[in-house]
């Protein structure tokens, strides 16, 4: 029945996950981490970085991987776990993919209607807090090791923001700081 | 069309490192190149993209193919997105709990992680800035970031809440307007 709660939990995470990947963080965190145990705090941490060097978007990162762990921790074989990230991938585009499907017929009138943009409104105000939430939760003595770490933070922070280094030049260069110190 | 709507998106998930965003130009090199669609139509549904909830380039692409060959477009398109960062993360998922007995896996992860936290607080200077925040408005992310952070409320109440809220702010100020 693992099935079942995984899809479930990610047609929820897909049908809340509004304003992007970074604020899909929190709820991914909520279900997958604190909930249901598919992944420890230090593996979505990791992932998030996996997803940073990888193609795709976090979501589906997010979704293969916990869906895969899940299985595997709960003593199914490799090839359950592959069909277990199956289930949490598609789950995840479910709810979007029969959106679109049930109203691109009359999409256009649905976005013009005020009450659906006052809503939009207030939820790109919200997804400041919620990518805000992701940020803070990983300010913990989990990440922030030693004062090097906060070097590490303030360095990549100023490339990112200032300079719009890329963010895989930016892991690869935080990894080599890594290898070269611990 | 079908199966090059596959293709075309396998090839545009392939090449999305970083962030959904990063497949608005590649989208928009290949199916506007190829004459799918038109540079306002392809915008259109940008913008339609950014009021739907879930994961924005498996969005874009189900819009696009539904545009270009109906349902039969959109889950080859949606199904080509997700394709191939679906297998590099098994193959990692597969190989990562035994890549970290090694020590220095372990130790460029330590380096690692503070910086992922930047590259979070990066996008949500971003989201500051496009909003246009001010010392007003910025009280309800304010607000609901200290309920999540300090007293637990689920992330799913805030949206609902944030729905809520921006619907009766609408209806109150248009009643304003009117007196």
């Amino acid at each position: 029945m693992l099935f079942f709660r995984l899809s479930w939990v990610f047609i929820k995470i897909g049908a809340f996950g509004f304003g992007g990947g970074y604020a899909m963080l929190p709820l991914i965190q909520e279900e997958v981490v604190e909930k249901n145990h598919w992944m420890s705090k230090e593996q979505f941490v990791d992932l998030i970085a996996i997803s940073q060097m990888t193609p795709g978007p976090i979501g589906i990162n997010t979704a293969t991987y916990a869906g895969y762990n899940a299985m595997l921790n709960a003593g199914y074989s490799p090839f359950m776990s592959i069909a277990g990230s199956v289930v949490a991938t598609v789950s995840l585009c479910i709810p979007s993919f029969l959106l679109i499907t049930l109203i691109s017929l009359f999409i256009a009138k649905v976005r013009q209607n005020k009450h659906f943009s006052a809503a939009m409104t207030g939820i790109r105000l919200l997804s400041v807090a919620l990518i805000a939430l992701a940020a803070l939760s990983l300010m913990n003595s989990d990440n922030f090791i030693d004062y090097i770490s906060i070097i590490i933070f303030a360095g990549a922070l100023l490339l990112s923001v200032k300079y719009k280094t890329h963010p895989i030049i930016i892991v690869f260069l935080a990894a080599i700081i890594g290898l070269l110190i611990y | 069309m079908p199966l090059r709507l596959f293709l075309t998106f396998t090839r545009i998930g392939l090449f999305t490192i970083g962030g959904g965003y990063a497949v608005i130009p590649l989208i928009e090199r290949d199916i506007v190149a190829r004459e799918w669609l038109t540079k306002d139509e392809f915008f259109e549904l940008i913008a339609i993209c950014e009021s739907l909830p879930g994961v924005f380039a498996t969005n874009i692409a189900t819009l696009v193919g539904y545009k270009v060959s109906g349902l039969k477009g959109s889950l080859s398109a949606a199904l080509g997105t997700i394709i191939a960062p679906f297998f590099i993360i098994i193959l990692i998922a597969a190989f990562f709990q035994k890549a970290q007995e090694h020590s220095w896996v372990t130790s460029a992860f330590k380096g690692i992680r503070p910086a992922v936290a930047a590259l979070i607080v990066s996008p949500c200077i971003s989201a500051i800035r496009l909003n246009r925040l001010t010392y007003k408005s910025g009280i309800f992310p304010a607000t609901a970031l200290v309920l999540m952070w300090q007293f637990n409320v689920s992330p799913f109440l805030i949206i609902i809440f944030g729905c809520l809220g921006g619907v009766v702010y609408n209806i109150v100020t248009a009643q304003k307007r009117a007196e």
